[in-house]
């Protein structure tokens, strides 16, 4: 309590020197002035508590970050984008975001099937929706993003609104002398009956020590099905955390696939509350490290209501020094009768060095559902790869033959063909490299 | 074909239907709809046989049956069908083998002789194209681990197996993306003839965009409040069900 | 009451099929556990002064140890003095020779469906059946032997083979294994040898039917398979016992020894007593089975389908040192009522490359405690050996229970080891739904049951499984409501 508190603070104080008041329409003042004192209590957890202690993202920044106020946005944005392949390659309805602020300009204008306004827009209900579903007291780094945040921005997909195409949440990231930290907001209601698809990627101008702190909330309405894939695709100086959290009402379907392929340190924590009956909650992801990366998912679904499900998929390949945290909790309350939650995390460690924490948690109190939980850790399986050599393969090749059909299983649950393709295409050349 | 004459109903002793009065011809399709707790899936159940529930008061004739003195499984060899809210899992067991076993009991009971394995695994390839059901997913445990969609796609499935006259879809519609939901009216659709009736319940009106009903039915406190077309549920999607009760307590008052 | 309730009342009030008992004259030693007892028992059997000694070394050893508390059962302490160790039917001829066994006791066995007469014994199984303390008959001896199989009582082969017997007796499960083994070292009584020679593939299936008909009286009877080089053997092991209100004790080993590329499939039916429904009488069944997998690329494979007695303590074990060895664990246990199994497996990985697979499925009913306790263990030596386990539990009402404790315990980093459980609950749900399809309660339980063990049902050789499916059905049909 007496040394590590001293730490904690070290790194709140900082933060809160650095960045007074950010919030220039005024309207999220009390979220704003809650989260301070919040971290103000907290600090930021060290090795010794629970939820972090195979990631010291803390230390990490008072490391590597030098300058914590956010920097100022780039000014050549429309080239960058212009020049990014993935981007281009892409089709929807655009939201860019330059250093965490909104760029209206170059972000698809509103129509029927998608409403974007910026946090300073809001009326007084959405103002209180703000903070409502991922709380500021559910991780420091949710009270830091609260604090810091800059300008938010509110999504609407209208009730029974089907998107043909996907939105494109889009940020170009670079830290600059003024400062290294970057805090997007976003808050995304899906109306009864709509139909969504997200797709989320990061553009990084250099590789210079940067630190991303982002927040999603999602509350989706009866019977409306959104899909969620975020590529984390940085560099290595990149330390990221990203707090998502989602409502489900009754009918409805929250799937996420994450892919994490690069990064110095990166946490994401991703919550599904299923509210009423019948939702589906699937939570998908692969983590492909190598180097020294280090990648934390840490994973929650909270059963609250019976007759609903949901699925979890995480596969991990780590090379080198790379380190792997995986901790999964199911929660099923004593109402979530008929419930079914499959949870299953496999790895494989292809380097003597590479470590994996993995920890799957059941919390059951409903007693008749149907829960199961798998975690696996080992190497390459030697027999199929000398079948495959003996048929004439290559080593090299039968190896990311293998690898690939091992992340193919997660890279199936992605619905978008072009964005599928994409991560097909990089998850193909980064195995290739594995030697 | 079903006469339901003021129904009661109660689960451990609190009343849920209080005297629903329908009567369903052959061809006919009826659609359901009410708020949370009116007694939609209740009507459901009670009609198929769930023992929870507890008729009070009324009458049900089935093809000039009572049908409540008949078990579950005599009322589907009558030709009920329940499209169940939430399929039910059996771990271990084939959809395949559960399937067999129930058309040959629902035969034996009819009085015809069991299918054979070939004419059965043909009966079933004909049917599967209907839904556009994976036939991978006849081979695993019966609704295990299957996703939301292809359990309901499953449903209508075994309804196209089993020729129910009396088809009654517990908001299959619940749950599912467009496109599953297009598969499923679209089964429903081919199904129907001019000898059977269908019952919808739904929570959605989005549903009736795709199974056209004859008659919707607004159910509410355990009665049916209100009848009409088409154009009914198309007003209450627009309304809301407070102008149902609005109207209801105006009525009374 | 709900319909299911009824055939619930109905299914779960129904007889156990083999409660009966008979009175024949019985050469039976004195109430109680001492020292002389154990001699006795020896001398009754004529054995040499080397098993005596091993007998009373076990003994002594025994009396230093504690009855093990860490099993997830419940039972009144154990009166070990009130039993008798030994009762045998008395034969008038010593001969083990189908045709010379008294026919009152041939009678027990057509009344429990087993047939000694060799022209009426199905072709391919060979059966040794053991009532109370001794083997009173063994089937097929001719047909086995030309091929240098031997399959014959305990007692007969410490006379005719003793060198095999003091070679193999304790090699698996020490004398002072644990409490129960080492009682059973001290005062079993009689049981199986089976030996198979170097490159034999055994043509049929052998078998041992246990059945405890005396009162008062424990079982220990002892099984020892020895599997030579490149020889091959199935075994199943079926039991019952009459319907006593006064729970009765049986205390088994089994050792299982496989040379190189040899491969043992050992079977279980185990039915005895359960007790009745209100949790009155039935077998305290308290078992150690372990099997060595000595040589390299040998294989033994437990199958085990139980469903009676009412306290189960028994973990069919595998200890793989041969590289490339395989061990497997296949079991369906079901409790009803009162009653309590904690049941399970180890694997030991000693070679390289050694692979295990642990399939477990319980079904609890009624008031019963089902626990599976299994423990994989990969030694420092055990480079990438590998083990696949599925423990799923399947519960029927809400006051059963269902637990699962798996011991991991890894010290080589090429293991693989994958552990999946899943517990689910068949209720009325699943039964309307079936209903509502135009199945029956009786058959949907019968499909639901048998669709849930068939993974389990499939290893066991054919004769068996049907019996093992009809058993499951009978033990569990209507316990759904």
């Amino acid at each position: 309590m007496t040394v590590s508190t001293k730490k904690d603070h070290q790194l709140v104080e900082l933060f809160l020197s650095t960045q007074a008041n950010l919030d220039k329409s005024g309207l999220l003042i009390e979220l704003k002035s809650a989260a301070k004192s919040s971290l103000d209590e907290t600090g930021f957890p060290t090795l010794k508590e629970e939820e972090y202690k195979f990631t010291n993202i803390n230390k990490r920044i008072l490391d590597k970050i030098k300058k914590y106020a956010s920097p100022n946005t780039v000014n050549n944005i429309g080239d960058v984008l212009e020049a990014n392949q993935l981007f281009n390659s892409l089709e929807g309805y655009k939201l860019i975001r330059n250093n965490g602020v909104f760029e209206a300009e170059l972000s698809s204008k509103s129509d029927g099937s998608f409403i974007v306004k910026p946090f300073s827009d809001l009326n007084s209900d959405e103002v209180k929706e703000i903070g409502s579903i991922e709380t500021i007291n559910k991780d420091p780094f949710t009270a830091l993003n609260s604090y810091s945040f800059e300008s938010g921005i509110r999504v609407e997909i209208p009730e029974g609104a089907i998107l043909e195409q996907p939105i494109l949440l889009v940020d170009v990231i670079s830290a600059d002398a003024n400062g290294e930290c970057v805090h997007p907001r976003a808050y995304f209601h899906a109306g009864k009956n709509s139909q969504a698809t997200v797709i989320e990627i990061t553009i990084f101008l250099d590789e210079s020590p940067v630190f991303l702190n982002e927040v999603q909330e999602w509350n989706i309405e009866s019977n409306a099905h959104i899909r969620h894939y975020k590529l984390q695709d940085g560099h290595k100086a990149e330390l990221g955390v990203s707090n998502t959290s989602s409502n489900l009402a009754r009918d409805a379907t929250f799937t996420s696939v994450l892919l994490s392929l690069n990064g110095e340190m990166l946490r994401n924590n991703l919550s599904i509350n299923i509210n009423d009956t019948n939702c589906t909650g699937n939570m998908y992801g692969i983590y492909m490290l190598n180097g020294k990366t280090h990648v934390d998912n840490h994973t929650n679904v909270d059963h609250k209501m019976p007759h609903s499900e949901s699925n979890e998929l995480y596969k991990g390949i780590l090379t080198d020094q790379s380190r792997g945290v995986f901790n999964g909790k199911i929660f099923v309350r004593k109402d979530a009768q008929k419930t079914n939650a499959f949870q299953q995390n496999n790895n494989i460690l292809l380097s003597e060095e590479a470590i994996l924490n993995t920890k799957p948690q059941l919390e059951i109190w409903a007693d008749d559902v149907k829960c199961s939980h798998g975690c696996t850790t080992g190497q390459l399986d030697e027999e199929a790869l000398f079948y495959l050599r003996a048929r004439g393969i290559g080593k090299e090749s039968a190896k990311s033959l293998l690898l690939y059909a091992f992340a193919g299983e997660v890279l199936d649950k992605i619905t978008h063909e072009t964005f599928k393709k994409y991560c097909e295409e990089i998850v193909h050349e980064r195995l290739g490299a594995i030697k | 074909m079903l006469s339901i004459k003021n129904l009661h109903a109660a689960i451990e002793g609190s009343p849920i239907l209080n005297g629903i009065n329908l009567e369903i011809k052959a061809g006919e399709v009826h659609a359901i709809m009410g708020p949370n707790g009116s007694g939609k899936s209740t009507l459901a159940s009670v009609l198929a046989g769930r023992e929870e529930y507890e008729v009070t008061e009324g009458s049900v004739t089935f093809k000039n049956k009572n049908i409540l003195e008949l078990s579950p499984e005599d009322r589907a060899r009558e030709g009920i069908f329940l499209a169940f809210q939430y399929p039910v899992e059996i771990p271990g067991v084939s959809s395949t083998n559960f399937l067999r076993t129930a058309v040959n009991q629902v035969r034996e009971y009819r009085g015809q002789s069991p299918l054979d394995a070939v004419k059965f695994l043909s009966l079933m390839k004909e049917k599967m194209k209907l839904v556009e059901i994976d036939q991978k997913l006849l081979s695993r445990a019966l609704n295990e681990g299957f996703s939301g969609g292809e359990k309901k796609k499953n449903e209508i499935f075994q309804m196209a197996m089993l020729e129910p006259t009396l088809s009654i879809l517990d908001e299959t519609d619940s749950g599912l993306d467009i496109d599953a939901l297009k598969v499923v009216a679209n089964g429903v659709n081919q199904l129907k003839t001019k000898d059977n009736a269908t019952i919808v319940v739904t929570h959605y009106q989005r549903l009736l965009d795709y199974i056209v009903p004859d008659f919707v039915h607004v159910l509410y406190k355990g009665k049916i409040v209100k009848s009409g077309t088409k154009d009914l549920a198309l007003e209450l999607e627009a309304k809301g069900y407070d102008w149902i009760k609005d109207e209801l307590s105006g009525a009374t008052v | 009451m709900s319909k299911d309730n009824e055939i619930l009342e109905e299914l779960t009030s129904r007889e156990y099929e083999h409660g009966w008992s008979v009175d024949y004259e019985a050469d039976e030693a004195p109430i109680g556990l001492n020292e002389n007892i154990i001699r006795w028992i020896s001398s009754k059997k004529e054995e040499p002064q080397w098993l005596l000694d091993w007998r009373l070394k076990a003994f002594e050893q025994w009396r230093k140890m504690d009855e093990p508390t860490w099993a997830n059962v419940h039972y009144p302490k154990i009166d070990l003095q009130s039993l008798r160790y030994y009762s045998a039917p008395k034969q008038k001829s010593k001969s083990k020779k189908i045709s010379d066994i008294d026919p009152e006791l041939l009678k027990i066995y057509e009344r429990l469906g087993i047939s000694l007469n060799e022209q009426k014994r199905l072709q391919g199984v060979a059966v040794d059946v053991v009532l109370d303390s001794v083997s009173v008959g063994t089937t097929f001896k001719d047909t086995l032997s030309k091929l240098g199989v031997i399959f014959c009582s305990f007692s007969e082969a410490v006379t005719e083979h003793p060198d095999l017997v003091k070679k193999y007796l304790g090699s698996v499960v020490p004398a002072t294994d644990n409490y129960y083994a080492a009682l059973n070292a001290a005062v079993f009584s009689d049981g199986s040898f089976c030996y198979i020679p170097k490159g034999v593939r055994c043509p049929m299936e052998l078998s041992t039917y246990f059945r405890i008909n005396a009162a008062n009286t424990g079982q220990f009877e002892r099984t020892l398979i020895v599997a030579e080089d490149q020889s091959y053997v199935s075994y199943l092991e079926g039991c019952t016992a009459p319907q006593r209100d006064e729970n009765q004790l049986h205390a088994a080993v089994v050792e299982i020894y496989a040379a190189k590329n040899a491969e043992v499939k050992y079977s279980t039916v185990q039915n005895w007593y359960p007790g009745d429904k209100n949790g009155k009488g039935g077998i305290y069944n308290f078992v150690t089975k372990r099997g060595i997998c000595a040589g390299d690329n040998s294989k033994i494979s437990w199958t085990q389908v139980e469903t009676g007695s009412a306290v189960t303590w028994k973990y069919p074990s595998c200890i793989l040192k041969g590289d490339n060895s395989i061990g497997e664990f296949y079991s369906v246990a079901v409790t009803n009522n009162y009653q309590q199994a904690d049941t399970g497996t180890k694997m030991i990985h000693i070679g390289k490359n050694t692979r295990s697979r642990i399939v477990s499925k319980g079904i609890s009913a009624g008031k019963s405690q089902n626990s599976y306790r299994g423990q994989v263990q990969v030694m420092k030596r055990a480079t990438n050996s590998r083990n696949f386990s599925q423990c799923d539990s399947l519960l029927m009402g809400d006051q059963c229970g269902a637990h699962t404790f798996p011991y991991i315990d890894i010290q080589n980093p090429t293991a693989k080891v994958e552990h999946e459980a899943t517990t689910s609950k068949i209720g009325e749900d699943q039964i309307f739904y079936c209903n509502q399809r135009g199945i029956s309660s009786e058959d949907a339980v019968a499909l639901i049951v048998n669709g849930y063990a068939k993974e389990v049902l499939n290893q066991l050789p054919m004769e068996f499984a049907v019996e093992a499916q009809k058993l499951l059905a009978l033990t569990l049909e209507g316990s759904v409501g």
